[in-house]
């Protein structure tokens, strides 16, 4: 058949379809894929149509336009649907704490990069207080014992009763920024995620240190173990989700490289929308609940040590057992 | 052929074809995205200093998921495209062609943490001038693609120069390419068309007066079924 014949007898059904697609298009949230039979009808036909124009070497100008509105017909037939809600309480109570199981070394390799130097660095510090000057310079220390210290009103920051949103804003900015980047930086073979776990431990180890010395004790503890409970967690999970990353790259297994980067970024992709949880109730204890003096601080260890043993129970138990919680095990172990 | 169109096949066994973006319009479709994002910001700024501390930490918030999230909220609600990608005519797909879903979108954007490394973006542009698909290492933790949002160009109809048998047998690819040539010429200048046609010439030589163009053209016309 001629290519004139074939566009004049096909004609219709291209317009047709165009019509629908358009419709289809509009509206970005709301967007419905055609409710009518008659869509995938339609596209199977066009589908064929552009079969045939490849085959029978058609103008380039008519292969290009069927191919379009194959391609078009094709992002609205295969979008992946989901349904938000029930997908959302599925991933909290079994597809996270599952994932983090699955990896649960490691889970434990990226604690101990986190927790180990802090650990060290705060034994050093109770024993050569100098110390904390080498990690921070003067000013730094100053302004963290003013945020400290047992006479401040709210704890945590020098700041007025009203600026808790603000703190909240700051906290999240900056916190799961620092999440994020823990994460990403995995990827260059899990160098950047020991990195800032590290720094982030020695940080908080040396800080911890000079509070004891001081004798801050209640007011900096008091503070940071409520919150600290999601957002430590989530820290050392981001790091976790990062040494995934490096992990594919350096030992792939049977795939290629890129192959099982993107195979473990499906993976991580479950602990990073787990980090943003987390971090966003770190935010939200730190900002309205660890700051505030009022409260006496038996409630807030109480409160902050039951945080924990829920971090800890939720991580360990949750989704045991629910129908394939450990998840479709992808590639060699 | 040499380029770098991607293939792949539909559950209907078509096969599609995209083509990926390269880094001029990624960092183009960036900047225009950056610019929106300042001014929406300075906007915001100016709206909520007067509120204050409470002004400040909604300003914040709203600075954080601009800077995390502006990509991925328009990626999902204007078919995988941000203003920027718009501007230049790309969007994002997963890497088998199907539109882009929130995982992807989100994992792209927060990777962007490594594709920034050490500064403006260079590990990212390494990545992707080493990648056949334009990858940035985003793209490739999220299995995803920058295509070019390809739009048909309407089909510039042939010059009606009449038709005639091609003097030989031609295989399907050079029908192609005299379809294609015919085409197209109304773009090309007469000396190129010329300089084109003459590769040809050998197959007219015993009418040394003919215009070679035109002859192909008829040909072309013979081919498609316009008269």
């Amino acid at each position: 058949m001629k290519q004139q014949t074939f566009e004049k007898l096909y004609k219709n059904t291209w317009a047709e379809l165009e019509q629908q697609l358009q419709q289809a298009e509009r509206g970005g949230f709301w967007r419905k894929t055609p409710s009518n039979g008659e869509f995938p009808t339609l596209y199977r036909r066009v589908c064929h149509h552009l079969s045939l124009a490849q085959q029978r070497r058609y103008s380039n100008h008519l292969v290009t336009k069927l191919n379009d509105l194959v391609l078009r017909s094709h992002q609205q037939l295969y979008r992946r649907r989901s349904q938000v809600l029930s997908a959302i309480l599925r991933f909290i109570i079994v597809t996270f704490p599952s994932r983090v199981r699955e990896q649960a070394k490691l889970f434990w390799l990226a604690s101990a990069i986190f927790y180990l130097p802090g650990l060290v660095l705060f034994i050093l510090v109770l024993l050569q207080p100098d110390l904390i000057f080498n990690m921070l310079d003067y000013d730094n220390v100053s302004d963290f014992e003013a945020m400290y210290d047992p006479g401040a009103e709210h704890i945590g920051q020098d700041r007025e009763a009203t600026s808790d949103v603000q703190m909240f804003g700051l906290y999240i900015k900056n916190n799961i920024s620092v999440g994020f980047q823990t994460f990403a930086t995995g990827l260059f073979f899990g160098l950047g995620s020991i990195f800032y776990l590290t720094y982030n431990g020695l940080l908080f180890g040396a800080l911890a240190g000079h509070m004891v010395n001081i004798g801050y004790i209640d007011t900096f503890f008091g503070f940071v173990i409520a919150h600290g409970s999601f957002e430590l967690t989530a820290i050392v999970i981001a790091g976790m989700g990062g040494l995934m990353l490096g992990h594919a790259l350096i030992a792939p297994g049977r795939m290629t490289r890129l192959e099982a980067l993107s195979v473990a970024g499906k993976k991580a992709l479950d602990l990073l929308y787990g980090i943003i949880l987390f971090l966003l109730i770190a935010a939200f204890l730190e900002a309205f609940w660890s700051s505030n003096s009022a409260t006496p601080i038996g409630v807030k260890y109480t409160v902050g040590g039951l945080l924990w043993l829920l971090v800890f129970v939720y991580l360990a138990y949750c989704g045991r057992g629910a129908d394939g919680a450990k998840g479709v095990a992808h590639g060699p172990k | 052929m040499l380029d770098n169109r991607i293939h792949f096949e539909t559950p209907e066994s078509i096969e599609l074809h995209l083509v990926p973006a390269g880094p001029l319009p990624r960092i183009l479709a960036f900047t225009i995205d950056w610019l929106i994002r300042m001014v929406v910001l300075i906007v915001i700024s100016l709206i909520l200093s007067p509120m204050g501390k409470l002004g400040s930490g909604v300003f914040l918030i709203l600075y954080f998921l601009l800077e995390w999230f502006y990509s991925v909220f328009f990626e999902m609600f204007s078919h995988g495209a941000t203003p920027g990608k718009r501007a230049m005519k790309i969007k994002v797909v997963h890497d088998d062609g199907t539109p882009l879903g929130w995982g992807a979108s989100i994992m792209r954007n927060i990777m962007r943490a490594a594709d920034m490394f050490p500064s403006f973006y260079l590990l990212g542009l390494i990545s992707m001038s080493c990648s056949n698909k334009f990858k940035r290492l985003g793209d490739h933790v999220a299995a995803t693609l920058v295509v070019y949002d390809e739009k048909a160009e309407p089909p510039s109809k042939t010059e009606n120069v009449g038709s005639r048998p091609a003097p030989v047998m031609l295989e399907l690819e050079e029908q192609q390419a005299l379809i294609a040539f015919a085409e197209r010429s109304k773009k090309l200048s007469p000396a190129r068309q010329q300089e084109l046609a003459q590769v040809l010439a050998p197959l007219f030589k015993d009418k040394p007066s003919i215009d070679t163009v035109v002859e192909l053209k008829k040909i072309a016309n013979g081919i498609i079924g316009q008269s």
